[in-house]
């Protein structure tokens, strides 16, 4: 397909920051946003997590929204990532182009369903939360406030599902089916995935240590952001401004086990790969790689491996970012994303922090500091249960550049 | 963009699953919900697969191997499923263990297997598929994207046989809580008299059904799919009959050259009127039929219709037990599929023959 | 042993299987044995707990204490309260 697809908004709301500059300056001046459990409502007190450290009330008032009405947590985040990215895109909705939303969600409302569910059970209240349960019911909020109405859906594949919103608005746009689309995903911390998690010993009670030797598991966190995909004639046409260009994806799938990744890293290598291919890059031309980097003992000596067996002696600079905000699910993608076109605005690299030794059976080392490098092309990974592995790839564009 | 549909496999509450007959022996219930008819699932899954799996997975994966099985396709391009709620018995299951233990003693399996990718995961799992694999959750719309995108696939030309499913499964405790919102029927009915039933709500039911597409015309193929549309809260009929229009229009055919439409009726008043309106003028020379008293309903029950569709295009008959107005030409070339779920996602799909 | 196989068989869904289908020493993991894989360890980590109150903090020893019934009776009598 001749068509090109660009990103020209961006909107996000996560533990280490709410909208776009703020997130910015965390990252680049290496401030988590894990902490010990404050806002979820869970007896695992014990726990660290990359919470946003606002009330439900606060979201309220942030997304502009009436808190009589039945709202998820999921919900709220969404709105306010959601229209960030839309006013940061300049979006005219008019009857010339038509515009649609991709989003994504592990849990969708259940956050408000397990505090209400004995009541959906027994009684009729709360019941006006039933209908705000399914995944897809922030992704109608959206479109409902945004007015964007063209195309909705929401896809769910685990932790890769908002790299699968891009990837599928990407070739909704490609396919002339849609001129715009908002992608991007939604979840917030609830105790379902909290105890999910838990009972698969894979969380870790303290910081996480994404790619280190002495990693015990993943941080849980929330978020939302989206991504405002237009075709790149378009935006110039309009005199957008540019943050990069979505030149590779890919969707490949591990079949090895349910939760954990095959020990040769088959999906993983593959998504990366057919990525590559999409682009019509060589390993070789990527300048950093955001890796899913969980901190889990299984992902993070698989992706490894993956990595050294596709890249061989020519890996790039490589980073987890995921000790900055816990591993966000469904918004895990569309946010590291973010992450990556900063990469590539900023021409740093990201640190991996928290990191003091190499993993031995790999010796992977990755970047620690904030760096300045010379980045077109940056590649960015999620691996998800049910061995959903997505890989997206990013790049820098020469005319209309944000800076 | 349009495929061929060259296999197709259903778990329903009828007799659907072995594809050698076509509803001649249909089950008339008087329920409150109506569960799939169970086949065997250990002619389908090992006892090692089978032990975690869930009902939702189990008619996922029958369904699936059903379709590749006539198609002949051992290994899919592609793997795409939707479903509205998932895998509700397992989010229940550990959902209820959280709150009934207050957070301790519980068991990896049922969140692991609540997760809404599960189907397509067990699927990739079984055949050892590393291709495309991607589930919609969308309720009313989950079907028609994972539609959407295959035909896209197939239309990016990476791929040439790719698999598509609808499933959506129903439980004690998710229809209780459906009745609440006015959704489902609370008290028992019969099936065949859904029409006449005036509570509010639908007939729940559940149900799996997949389709293997392909670029490829080949001596197993049944019907061809067209790319469906999908809209969100038309304003009002006026805005409905522009929609469908268009998309015929779109598709080079007007009202007159379809040969049956059928028809979402559930046994809920509001769309149900739709409905009636559309066979009044819209569609007042066609023959029309409706499927929700034999599948239920719900959010992929639209995955149900297009099976039904490919099956009526393969036999050439349309069963009595679906038809409103009576089908009086000699032939079924084009069948328009119109639904709508929740009073808020509606679609079209179009299905035509094999030319 | 006879009443442990059958929580493990209650625990884990080993539907079609009875208490005299588990030899005391086969490997109950890996392709020789039962077949059991790693969720199932961790499903025997709280059938540990909620059926003798012994807890398990490291995953990883669930390889030895769970090789078999033997074994994992023999760990029982041990750590029991």
């Amino acid at each position: 397909m001749s068509v090109s697809v660009v990103v020209t908004g961006i909107g996000i709301i996560s533990s280490i920051g709410t909208g776009f500059e703020e997130t910015k300056q965390s990252l680049l001046n290496k401030k988590t946003g894990v902490t010990p459990v404050s806002i979820l409502n869970t007896r695992h007190k014990d726990f660290v997590l990359g919470e946003i450290k606002r009330s439900q009330k606060e979201l309220h008032q942030l997304a502009g929204t009436d808190s009589k009405e039945a709202w998820t947590r999921t919900a709220l985040l969404a709105i306010i990532a959601a229209s960030e990215a839309f006013a940061d895109a300049a979006l005219n909705l008019d009857h010339a182009h038509k515009t649609g939303i991709v989003s994504a969600s592990t849990v969708g409302g259940m956050d408000k369903s397990e505090q209400y569910y004995k009541d959906f059970i027994s009684t009729t209240e709360h019941k006006k939360y039933i209908d705000t349960h399914h995944a897809g019911n922030h992704t109608e909020k959206i479109a409902e406030k945004l007015g964007v109405n063209d195309y909705i859906t929401t896809i769910s594949t685990a932790c890769s599902s908002s790299l699968n919103s891009i990837m599928f608005g990407v070739r909704l746009i490609k396919n002339g089916l849609l001129d715009r689309v908002v992608a991007g995903g939604a979840d917030a911390l609830s105790k379902f995935t909290l105890n999910g998690f838990n009972t698969l010993m894979i969380l870790d009670k303290e910081h996480c240590r994404p790619f280190d030797e002495s990693r015990r598991g993943l941080n849980l966190g929330e978020g939302a952001a989206y991504l405002v995909l237009e075709r790149e004639d378009l935006a110039l046409e309009q005199g957008k401004k540019i943050y990069a260009h979505v030149s590779g994806y890919a969707n490949a799938n591990d079949a090895h086990h349910q939760t954990a990744s095959s020990e040769d890293g088959k999906g993983p290598c593959l998504a990366m790969k057919l990525a590559l291919d999409k682009a019509g890059l060589q390993p070789s031309d990527i300048d950093y790689i955001n890796v899913h980097g969980t901190g889990t003992e299984n992902n993070d000596l698989t992706e490894s491996i993956a990595l050294k067996r596709l890249f061989g002696d020519q890996l790039p600079p490589l980073s987890s970012t995921k000790a900055f905000t816990g591993h966000t699910l469904g918004a895990a993608g569309v946010i590291e994303s973010i992450f990556s076109i900063i990469a590539l605005q900023e021409q740093k690299l990201l640190p991996n922090i928290n990191f003091k030794n190499k993993i031995e059976a790999t010796g992977l080392v990755p970047v620690t500091e904030v760096l300045d490098a010379s980045i077109e092309h940056v590649l960015t990974n999620s691996f998800g249960f049910g061995g959903n592995d997505s890989s997206l790839i990013f790049s820098s564009h020469h005319k209309n550049p944000v800076k | 963009m349009k495929a061929y549909i060259n296999g197709i496999g259903a778990v329903s509450p009828q007799n659907t699953l072995s594809n050698d007959h076509f509803l001649d022996d249909v089950a008339t219930v008087e329920a409150h919900l109506l569960p799939v008819l169970k086949p065997d699932y250990k002619e389908f899954v090992s006892p090692k697969m089978l032990r975690r799996m869930s009902k939702i997975v189990r008619m996922s994966t029958a369904a699936a191997i059903t379709a590749m099985k006539e198609a002949g396709i051992e290994q899919p391009d592609a793997v795409l499923t939707g479903t509205g709620m998932g895998c509700q018995a397992d989010t229940e299951k550990f959902l209820n263990a959280i709150l009934n233990n207050n957070e301790e003693l519980l068991t990896p399996t049922a969140f692991i297997q609540s997760t809404h990718n599960t189907m397509g995961a067990q699927i990739a799992f079984m055949l050892q598929n590393h291709n495309y694999n991607i589930t919609y959750v969308n309720r009313g719309f989950s079907f028609e994207s994972a539609l959407l995108d295959s035909l896209m696939l197939l239309n990016e030309k990476e791929t040439a046989h790719v698999l598509l499913g609808g499933i959506d499964e129903i439980t004690e405790e998710s229809w209780l809580i459906s009745t609440k919102t006015g959704v489902y029927k609370k008290e028992p009915l019969n099936n065949l008299h859904l029409l006449e039933d005036k509570q509010q709500g639908a007939l729940a039911g559940e149900g799996a059904a997949f389709f293997m597409l392909s670029v490829d015309k080949t001596t197993a193929s049944c019907a061809q799919i067209t790319q469906p549309d999908t809209f969100y809260k038309p304003e009002n009929l006026t805005v409905i009959k522009e929609r469908i229009t268009q998309y015929l229009t779109t598709n080079n055919l007007s009202p007159d050259d379809i040969d049956l439409i059928l028809l979402g009726y559930n046994g809920d008043e509001e769309p149900d009127a739709v409905y009636a309106q559309l066979e009044k003028d819209l569609f007042a020379h066609n023959a029309t039929a409706y499927f929700k008293h034999l599948s239920g309903e719900y959010d992929t029950a639209v995955s149900f219709a297009t099976w039904l569709g490919a099956k009526i295009l393969k036999e050439g008959t349309i069963p009595e037990i679906l038809q409103k107005r009576k089908h009086t030409g000699t032939s079924v070339k084009n069948i328009l599929i119109y639904n709508i779920s929740h009073n808020m996602y509606h679609s079209l799909i179009l299905l035509q023959e094999v030319s | 042993m006879q009443k442990l196989k059958e929580q493990i068989i209650e625990q884990l869904n080993l539907e079609d299987m009875e208490p005299e289908d588990i030899g005391e020493n086969d490997p109950l993991f890996g392709d020789e044995g039962l077949g059991l894989d790693s969720i199932d360890a961790l499903e025997l980590i709280v059938l540990l707990e909620k059926e003798y109150s012994i807890k398990i903090e490291n995953p990883k020893d669930g390889q030895k204490i769970f090789y078999s019934i033997h074994t994992m009776a023999e760990f029982i009598q041990d750590h029991k309260k």
